[in-house]
C-alpha cells in the first residue's frame, strides 16, 4: 500500500500547491507507515519534477502525454486511477481546486474510495480513520470516518503550508495507456489570468463590496492587492452589478477561500458573505456603518470612508516592504 | 433532448446552525429547507434553454434523494418550471450513497446539470461519482453553457483563467456561478401547476456510504473585534505586521 499524491503543473511548472500537496502527502505516510509517490501528468521537465524531493516524495510517475492539458475529467480520473494500481495506493491525496473536484469523484468511484473534499490538516486519526473538516459553508465543523479501504482526500490550498523533508527523488516514466478517444473536451479558446495572483492560491485576499460605489473605484483596491502579493475578491452585489467578474466573488454560491488575511472594504457581511470567508485566520474590516455585522466576524476594523483608508494602507504598505 | 437536474434540499442559507445534545446530527427543529442555491442555478440555466429553444429541450425533471419532507424543495422546482419530479426514498448519507441511488433514474437523460457545492455538508462530489457510475463524460465549473446544433458551448472556469469548449452530448455538467443570473421565485400560477405535476416517488436500492459525519462542532467564538480610528489606518498596517503576524 502507498499514499499517491496528484501534483498539478500550468505551462510545464509545478503549481506551487503541488509542493503543499506532496509536503501533506508525505507527513500522511509517514504517520501511516507507508510509502509516498506522486504522479504527474503532462508535459514537464525531470528537474522540475525532482524538486518535489524537498518536501519528502521519493518517486515520481510522469506521464508526459500533452493531451492532459485539455484538463478533460475522464481521461484524467483514468489516468490517476493507473497510477494508483501501479503504485498500490489506498490512500490518493489531491487539491481542491476547480480541477481536484472535478476529477476525485471519478476516481473515488473507480477505486472504490471514501473521498472527503476540503479535510484540515492530517487525519484525527488513522484508525479509525477520520477527518476534520469545515461544514454548512463554514458554519461548523465536522468529524468524518472513512470507512472503504481505499481513500481520497482533498486539500484546500494554503491550508496546510510547506513542510520540508530532503528526499532523493526519482522521476519513473509512466504512460497510464490512454488513447485519443479518452480525451473528449475540445478546448476552443483559453484565456489564462496572468500577472495576478490567483484568487484560490492567495495567501492575502483583498475584497471590494457595495461600499466601494463603482467600478471605476477598484483602482486602489487593486494597488493594495499588488503591493501585498494578494489576490483580488468581491462580495455578490458586486459581481451581480458587474463591477468584477463572477470569479471572484467570495461567500455563498461563489466561491469559499480561507486565506491568512482578508481585508473587507465596504463589504456589510451578510451572513451568505459570510460563510465564504469566516474560515480566514485574520478578517480586516472597513466600513462606514458601525452596525455592519462584518465586524461581528473581523478581528480587526475601522469605521470609516474606504476611500480615505486605503491611500493609507498603501503608504503603511509600502513603508513596511521598503 | 431530456434534461435531469441533480436537486439538493439544504437548509437556508440564514439558518443558525445548531446539533444534537451529543453533537452527533444536524438539528433540524425549526429550520427552513430551499433548495441548494447552486442546483438552483442549474435549473434556472436549465429553464432558459428550454425556453430558447423550444421543443429541441423535451423536458426538464428534477430528482433528489431524500425523505417525504423534502418533497418541498421538489415542489418548488416544479413551481419554476421543471415538468416532472423523481425522489428516490432515502436518507442521503453521503455522496457515493446518493450517485449510486441516482443511477436507477439518470441514464435516460442526454444531459444531467449538478451544482458544483452542497450548502449542507459541503460535498462537491455526486455530479462526479454520478458520471463516473453511468461510464458518461463530464465538465466540471461551468460557468455558461448553450447548444449549437447538436453539440453543447460550455464555458468552464479552470485554475488560473477560464475556457471556451465543445463537448457532445449525453454529458453530465458540474456547474457554478454565471451559468445563469437569479434564481425564479414561483409564482402564483406556477405553485398552482406544480400541484399537478408529476412527482414520483422511488424506493431505494442496495447501495453502501463509504463515509459518515460523526461528530458536529461549532467554531469557537471569536474575539471582539479590535477597532482603530480612521485616521490611525497606518497603525492597522503595522499591527497586522507585528501582533498578528500576516504581514
Amino acid at each position: 500500500m502507498s499514499v499517491l499524491v496528484y501534483i498539478e503543473n500550468w505551462d510545464g511548472k509545478l503549481k506551487k500547491l503541488s509542493y503543499e500537496l506532496a509536503s501533506y502527502g508525505a507527513q500522511l505516510a509517514e504517520k501511516l507507515q507507508l510509502p509516498v509517490k506522486a504522479v504527474s501528468l503532462g508535459k514537464v521537465d525531470e528537474t522540475i519534477l525532482k524538486s518535489v524531493g524537498k518536501y519528502g516524495i521519493a518517486e515520481v510517475l510522469s506521464d508526459t502525454n500533452e493531451a492532459y492539458n485539455t484538463l478533460d475529467n475522464c481521461a484524467i480520473a483514468k489516468a490517476l486511477f493507473a497510477a494508483a494500481q501501479k503504485t498500490n495506493a489506498s490512500i490518493v491525496v489531491m487539491a481542491n481546486n476547480n480541477l481536484g473536484k472535478a476529477v476525485s469523484p471519478r476516481l473515488a468511484v473507480k477505486m472504490k474510495a471514501g473521498l472527503v473534499s476540503a479535510v484540515q490538516g492530517l487525519p484525527i486519526s488513522t484508525e479509525p480513520f477520520v477527518v476534520k473538516k469545515m461544514v454548512f459553508t463554514s458554519k461548523a465543523f465536522a468529524q468524518i470516518t472513512i470507512k472503504s479501504a481505499n481513500k481520497i482526500l482533498t486539500l484546500a490550498p494554503n491550508s496546510f503550508g510547506l513542510a520540508e523533508k530532503n528526499t532523493d527523488t526519482t522521476i519513473t516514466a509512466f504512460d497510464a495507456g490512454l488513447s485519443a478517444d479518452d480525451f473528449a473536451t475540445t478546448v476552443v479558446s483559453s484565456n489564462k489570468v496572468t500577472g495576478k495572483v490567483l484568487l484560490q492560491d492567495a495567501e492575502i485576499v483583498v475584497s471590494g463590496g457595495r461600499g466601494m460605489k463603482a467600478a471605476d473605484n477598484w483602482g486602489q483596491l487593486e494597488e493594495l492587492a499588488e503591493i501585498l502579493g494578494a489576490g483580488t475578491a468581491c462580495s455578490r452585489p458586486v459581481s451581480d452589478e458587474g463591477w468584477r467578474p463572477h470569479a471572484e466573488h467570495v461567500g455563498q454560491t461563489g466561491k469559499i477561500i480561507a486565506p491568512n488575511l482578508y481585508f473587507a472594504f465596504g463589504i456589510s457581511g451578510a451572513i451568505q458573505h459570510l460563510g465564504g470567508v469566516s474560515s480566514s485566520k485574520v478578517i480586516v474590516a472597513v466600513n462606514k456603518d458601525p452596525e455592519a455585522p462584518i465586524f461581528e466576524a473581523a478581528d480587526y476594523g475601522i469605521v470609516g470612508d474606504v476611500f480615505k483608508v486605503l491611500p493609507q494602507f498603501i503608504e503603511a504598505v509600502k513603508e513596511l516592504k521598503a | 433532448m431530456k434534461i435531469l437536474v441533480l436537486i439538493g434540499n439544504v437548509p437556508d442559507t440564514t439558518t443558525k446552525i445548531k446539533f444534537n445534545a451529543d453533537h452527533t446530527a444536524f438539528d433540524a427543529s425549526g429550520v427552513q429547507w430551499i433548495i441548494n442555491p447552486w442546483d438552483e442555478l442549474a435549473l434556472t440555466r436549465a429553464l432558459e434553454l428550454k425556453e430558447a429553444y423550444g421543443a429541441k429541450v423535451e423536458k426538464i425533471v428534477v430528482a433528489n434523494v431524500g425523505r417525504s419532507e423534502t418533497e418541498a424543495t421538489l415542489r418548488k422546482a416544479l413551481a419554476v418550471g421543471a415538468d416532472e419530479a423523481i425522489r428516490i426514498d432515502a436518507d442521503p448519507l453521503d455522496a457515493f450513497f446518493v450517485a449510486s441511488q441516482l443511477t436507477a433514474v439518470a441514464a435516460d437523460y442526454d444531459l444531467i446539470l449538478a451544482g458544483i457545492e452542497n450548502a449542507d455538508y459541503n460535498g462537491t462530489a455526486v455530479g462526479g461519482m454520478l458520471a463516473e457510475m453511468l461510464d458518461r463524460k463530464s465538465v466540471s465549473a461551468v460557468s455558461g453553457i448553450d447548444l449549437e446544433d447538436d453539440l453543447l458551448k460550455i464555458s468552464r472556469e479552470i485554475d488560473g483563467g477560464s475556457q471556451q469548449l465543445t463537448m457532445s452530448l449525453p454529458l453530465l455538467a458540474v456547474v457554478q456561478k454565471g451559468i445563469a443570473k437569479e434564481p425564479r421565485i414561483p409564482a402564483m400560477r406556477g405553485i398552482m401547476m406544480a400541484r399537478k405535476k408529476p412527482l414520483n416517488v422511488i424506493a431505494a436500492a442496495d447501495a453502501e456510504a463509504l463515509t459518515a459525519f460523526d461528530h458536529f462542532e461549532l467554531p469557537p467564538a471569536k474575539a471582539a473585534c479590535k477597532m482603530v480610528e480612521e485616521d490611525q489606518a497606518a497603525s492597522l498596517i503595522r499591527i497586522l505586521h507585528e501582533e498578528a503576524k500576516v504581514l
